[in-house]
């Protein structure tokens, strides 16, 4: 554990605009087309970091923030 | 015995006779001979063990079960001198093609046997009933064997050295002593129930159609496999080629439906003439509904009394991992029970069998699980997830390897074996200890073919000694494979391998010496 960056990654100028095209390709499609492209997107990325301990690590700190929002 | 009414028959083969009045001792009792029962059979029979094969039937079913028999089942096949004539009547395939809708092009392909070179094919697609003639054939040759249909296990008492069998025939019962019996008898194992064993698994909630027509088809011979096809829409579909003009198409239908509706040929023809178009000239052959189950027993070994098959663990078709899965079995239960037998291993040797077919059986389950569950969509995020992969296949070749028609079935290997003895060299791939060897020419044959079902030495110029009664098989009479068997087994000169009697790699080195080539067959037998 503990290899996947959880600290800034991005530059601080360019946060907003990756926030902004992800929620932004999602406008005008129904709750399972954006299902569908959140699909899409997730496999490119996993296929682009190519670790599969860091997807796994990825997921288990996804995993748990949805818990502690329960 | 009478017959089951339901079962179709392929083939009378009719009731044996009860043996004569008094107690009977056999070595070993296999119940079940459908083909991992004969299979095994055939494999102690020829190892010159007195066998007693016992199956409730009195006759070889027809009717559609497995048709998809791996290379290493065909390997296996050579072993027990069946391959060429099971080979020779089956349809050889090695390309797998998965379509999306009615996207006229593959959406991903695969190749069974990327490794070319090897005497068998990745797959061959031939009917159960012709496999099971085909054994009982052989095994009909053999005086060490006694086949014993119509004849049905109706008890099983095991104790600290063997079974005692109660048996009963249309006309009589009569009590067989067994130092070891083999449960071949199937998912629903009686003699699991009798022992009261449990079958631990998940059920899947869908139906599967499937059609077997003869029809003449310029098909060629692969897999193909399609997801939501407009001839079933929502839903998957299968095509393989068998022998004599006969093709398997397997729809699925989903979990709510009428099941004796859904095989009525007037409801089953028109998806036929869907799938293959309206003119389409064929008869049946066989319509019926299946579903399945992904299942296994704590313990394949109980005493003197071994499962193996399907009575051992039951898996989803995908992946063709059902009967080629108890071929496993049945191959890592042979040499062991052998040098039991010749008293050159301890009993419990055994309990390596029950460690390594159930890696097997695990590998095989978690496989066409996965498969089902990509095929079968549980939730509407996972038909998400499943169709964002079969549009972004189309495009980008990273997302192709993540279709999941079905992981097919190849052998398995045990890296975390006991009876492995770990590297202490650098080897860069070839084939490691717990892996099977695989299959290249050496001079003017196939290795192996000249491996046998054996201990042997594959060395690359190494002399010996060797231990008594191991042959050395020196890679230097390939002459001109010579190069490409080095790299299949990262060999450097001086190099050898032990191999297991199942062609398993036992233990590799660089330099090897007589006292570690001795230690690791010690080992490979359960003496160290």
């Amino acid at each position: 554990m503990n290899k996947l960056p959880v600290t800034p990654n991005l530059s601080p100028s360019s946060v907003d605009d990756v926030y902004h095209w992800l929620v932004n390709a999602h406008e005008g499609l129904s709750d399972a087309e954006s299902m569908r492209f959140n699909a899409r997107l997730i496999l490119l990325l996993v296929n682009a970091i190519g670790d599969p301990q860091l997807i796994r690590e990825a997921i288990h700190y996804a995993a748990r923030t949805r818990k502690s929002e329960t | 015995m009478g017959r089951p009414s339901d079962i179709p028959v392929w083939r009378h083969i009719g009731e044996a006779p009860c043996p004569p009045s008094g107690q009977e001792r056999v070595t070993i009792a296999i119940v079940g001979a459908g083909p991992v029962g004969l299979a095994m059979a055939l494999e102690f029979g020829r190892r010159g063990h007195q066998v007693l094969l016992l199956n409730r039937p009195d006759f070889i079913s027809a009717g559609s079960k497995a048709i998809c028999f791996s290379k290493r089942s065909l390997d296996i096949f050579d072993r027990l001198g069946v391959g060429d004539a099971i080979v020779e009547k089956g349809v050889s395939w090695n390309v797998g093609k998965v379509f999306w809708g009615d996207r006229p092009d593959p959406v991903y392909q695969f190749d069974m046997l990327p490794v070319k070179e090897q005497k068998r094919p990745g797959f061959l697609n031939i009917p159960q009933y012709h496999v099971e003639d085909i054994l009982f054939d052989a095994a009909s040759t053999l005086s060490s064997i006694d086949m014993r249909f119509g004849h049905e296990v109706t008890n099983v008492l095991p104790d600290d050295d063997g079974v005692d069998l109660e048996v009963r025939t249309s006309l009589n019962s009569y009590k067989v002593r067994a130092d070891w019996v083999i449960a071949c008898d199937g998912s629903r194992s009686p003699i699991r129930s009798m022992l009261g064993l449990e079958f631990e698994g998940r059920i899947f909630e869908d139906n599967f159609l499937i059609a077997d027509i003869r029809m003449k088809g310029d098909h060629p011979s692969e897999r193909w496999f399609w997801f939501d096809p407009p001839f079933n829409p929502g839903q998957s579909a299968l095509m393989h080629k068998q022998p004599d003009d006969i093709w398997r198409l397997d729809f699925q239908l989903g979990w709510n439906i009428d099941r004796k509706a859904a095989v009525a040929p007037e409801n089953v023809e028109p998806l036929v003439r869907a799938m293959l178009g309206p003119d389409v000239e064929f008869s049946r052959e066989w319509y019926s509904i299946y579903t399945f189950q992904c299942r296994r027993i704590e313990r394949f070994l109980h005493g003197h009394v071994i499962f193996a098959g399907d009575s051992a663990h039951l898996v989803s078709p995908f992946g063709a991992r059902g009967c080629n899965g108890g071929f496993a079995d049945i191959d890592n239960l042979g040499w062991k029970l052998d040098l039991i037998l010749r008293g050159e291993a301890p009993a419990s040797f055994l309990e390596t069998y029950d460690e390594e077919a159930i890696v097997t059986a695990d590998e095989n389950i978690r496989n066409s699980t996965r498969s089902t569950d990509f095929i079968t969509p549980k939730s509407e995020t996972s038909r998400a997830f499943r169709d964002a992969v079969l549009e972004l296949a189309q495009d980008f070749p990273f997302a192709r390897p993540f279709v999941n028609s079905g992981r097919l079935s190849t052998a398995i290997s045990y890296p975390d074996s006991g009876i492995n003895t770990p590297d202490m060299d650098r080897w860069v791939g070839g084939v490691a200890p717990g892996s099977p060897v695989i299959d290249v020419p050496i001079g003017n044959r196939w290795l192996l073919d000249r491996l046998g079902n054996r201990f042997v030495v594959l060395a690359d110029g190494w002399q010996g000694p060797a231990p008594d009664g191991v042959e050395i098989i020196d890679v230097g009479i390939a002459a001109e494979t010579l190069q490409l068997i080095r790299r299949r087994f990262d060999f450097s000169p001086g190099a050898a391998c032990l191999i297991r009697p199942d062609q398993y790699v036992a233990a590799r080195w660089r330099t090897p010496t007589p006292a570690l080539v001795s230690d690791a067959l010690r080992r490979a037998r359960g003496l160290a």
